[in-house]
């Protein structure tokens, strides 16, 4: 009985998720309708997309499997220049735009989570904090060797090279498609809010049921207690493992659709450094940890705010800083734990002293 | 003699990172936590530096003794302020907060300083030593930083085996609990690491900066890394091991630069990290540690 119950609360929980994204949608298609949509808000929409997708990704790697990323910026990069390489290279073979953009997708998600599954290999099997300086220094690397990375198709097939165009020894006709600092141009802009708000609904989905079910639960079990999950025979690096890659390979989704959004993607320390990670640190810190639903809100209002309220704009990165040493010093430290529950009391018994006033 | 002089400049690199090693080395081994905001300390010491001697007009020895100041009580109150009500808290939630000292210092610096790079000045100003009929010109930089390092090696080492203080980080590093029984002050020995290690930091960003004289609010953050690199490498928690591990990644650096790509070198560095992690996680002279249930 009390398990149905469970049940029940939890499938009302994922409602109130999905339907979240569901109202946000027709929100904003209320503002269409209504004529009240402005170009700035308009402009926004697919990156709010991409920014929720990497919120609920990493939200899985930091909330449910217990690691820290701090490369999610890196898988995302990945993930958008595979995503729109095939969406290029593929122009002579499918001509439909839309279906090259499925497939992209998939090739982004793949690609990013073959990395994830290189990356997390030699780093998972070890406790300690390894997983965030690998990370960190992957999100580096990957974007200094694509700013050298230049690769040229032609009827012979792919051609690589790390010095310049001329050295690929295209043929007559060949095409370069990655050009170095200059990184992939003339992609179709086929990312739209409509397929944003899809693939959310898509991810949420596969975290959601990933969370309840078997696999989640001992993923789980071993970010509270990694030995008494192992002394109940959970095989601690395939669980880890399973669930660093599946958080890669959304970060590679999200940068599939970034990248569809622009007609030229380079990789720079802008979009792809090491602040990129942080910001999408500070949408999962900010909406709670383990929290897929207030990293989502997190993300969109992050996201929202600083466009909107331009002055900030100088002092946003200081305030992403503050957010969240603040946010951990309230939640995590024992003193502080200690001194909401003992604020919490006090209203609590305010209230019961009031009522029994009143009732007096 | 190519070889020899990108060998030369390699140990010097090393060298600092070694330098920076120790603080995080000495910090692990301490408080069991990874100090990210160490490697922007190294920044902050370099500013300190840096406005002293070129915007004050300071004599570089002045300018080398306010960083370190500065940095000595920054990294004190970061710990403070920030890590010591976390003590007891989760280990992600202390990297977290560390990644946001990290993050508030370059912004910081930011808004000071700007993005544009500063010239800074080296405080060494010996000519080269010339060897082999000037074939090896080896700069006053790159002795004085080797020079440093050996000497404070020498003085950490006997600092921690020799003085009260010392053998009261090594308890605390050993058995918290136990150290406390022992009527060790914990929270002041933490204190005195973190004290140590920003000084040290401090030193090595002027170093840093007078090697590779542009200085902006991220100098700090690669070097940093790289010598997080080099403690994991020699063995986290292991004071030879730092110096070891820095000097080993220093030189394998300016190799790859040389000889492989420029570009490359990094990837290189880190993918030294992937196989150290790999074929031995507890580093060159790390201590197996077997976990009891």
């Amino acid at each position: 009985m009390k398990m149905s119950g469970k049940k029940s609360n939890l499938m009302v929980q994922n409602a109130v998720t999905y339907g979240l994204v569901i109202v946000f949608w027709a929100f904003i298609q209320i503002l269409n309708l209504t004529g009240n949509m402005t170009s700035l808000l308009n402009g926004l929409l697919v990156p709010i997309c991409t920014y929720v997708i990497l919120a609920i990704s990493l939200n899985l790697t930091v909330g449910i499997l217990g690691e820290l990323s701090l490369g999610h910026a890196g898988f995302m990069c990945v993930g958008a220049f595979s995503g729109a390489f095939f969406t290029n290279a593929m122009a002579g073979i499918i001509p439909s735009v839309g279906v090259r953009f499925a497939l992209a997708l998939v090739v982004g998600a793949i690609v990013a989570a073959v990395f994830g599954i290189l990356i997390g290999i030699p780093v998972l099997r070890l406790k300690g904090d390894y997983l965030a300086i690998v990370t960190l220094a992957f999100g580096e690397i990957i974007k200094n060797l694509i700013n050298v990375f230049y690769v040229g198709i032609d009827s012979r097939g792919i051609h690589f090279s790390m010095k310049d165009t001329t050295s690929l020894n295209l043929e007559e006709g060949g095409e370069v498609i990655i050009k170095g600092a200059q990184g992939i141009t003339g992609t179709p802009k086929a990312s739209t809010f409509l397929i944003g708000i899809l693939l959310i609904l898509l991810t949420l989905f596969i975290v959601l049921n990933l969370i309840n079910s078997r696999t989640g639960r001992a993923i789980m079990a071993i970010r509270d207690n990694r030995i008494a999950a192992e002394s109940v025979g959970i095989n601690i690096t395939k669980y880890k493992l399973l669930a660093f890659a599946v958080s890669a390979s959304m970060a590679g989704v999200a940068g599939v659709l970034y990248a569809h959004n622009l007609s030229s993607l380079a990789a720079t320390t802008k979009n792809f450094g090491y602040n990129m990670s942080i910001t999408i640190l500070v949408f999962v810190v900010l909406g709670g940890i383990g929290n897929i639903r207030g990293s989502m809100i997190a993300a969109v209002v992050l996201t929202a705010l600083p466009e909107l309220l331009r002055g900030l704009n100088n002092y946003r990165m200081l305030i992403y800083a503050i957010v969240l040493i603040v946010m951990m010093l309230f939640n995590s430290a024992p003193k502080s734990l200690e001194m909401r529950a003992r604020v919490k009391e006090y209203f609590k018994n305010r209230r019961n002293n009031t009522v029994r006033k009143e009732a007096a | 003699m190519s070889f020899l002089s990108y060998l030369i400049n390699g140990i010097s690199l090393g060298s600092v990172y070694a330098i920076i090693a120790l603080g995080y080395t000495m910090v692990y081994g301490i408080a069991k936590m990874l100090n990210f905001a160490h490697g922007d300390i190294i920044m902050v010491g370099g500013f300190a530096a840096f406005t002293v001697i070129s915007t004050m007009g300071g004599n570089p020895i002045v300018g080398v003794l306010t960083a370190v100041v500065v940095c000595t009580v920054l990294g004190v109150v970061i710990e403070r302020v920030a890590y010591k009500p976390l003590r007891n808290a989760s280990p992600l939630a202390v990297l977290i907060t560390a990644i946001g000292v990290s993050y508030l210092l370059q912004n910081i610096a930011l808004l000071i300083f700007g993005s544009n790079p500063r010239q800074f000045t080296s405080v060494i100003n010996i000519p080269p030593l010339k060897l082999a009929d000037g074939q090896l010109s080896i700069s006053s930089v790159t002795i004085v930083t080797i020079v440093t390092c050996i000497i404070i090696m020498i003085g950490l080492t006997t600092f921690i085996n020799k003085t009260k203080i010392g053998q009261a980080m090594l308890a605390v590093s050993e058995d918290k609990g136990a150290a406390t029984l022992m009527g060790i002050d914990v929270n002041r020995t933490i204190a005195v690491t973190f004290a140590i290690g920003s000084a040290l930091a401090a030193i090595a960003g002027v170093l840093l900066c007078s090697a590779y004289p542009s200085l902006t609010p991220y100098t700090g953050s690669m070097p940093g890394i790289k010598a997080f690199v080099a403690a994991v490498f020699g063995g986290i928690g292991s004071i030879p091991g730092a110096l070891i591990g820095g000097i080993i990644l220093g030189v394998i650096e300016n190799l790859s630069k040389a000889y492989i790509s420029s570009q490359l070198a990094d990837a290189i560095v880190f993918s030294v990290l992937i196989i150290v992690l790999l074929v031995r996680p507890t580093g060159i002279l790390g201590k197996q540690i077997h976990e009891k249930v």
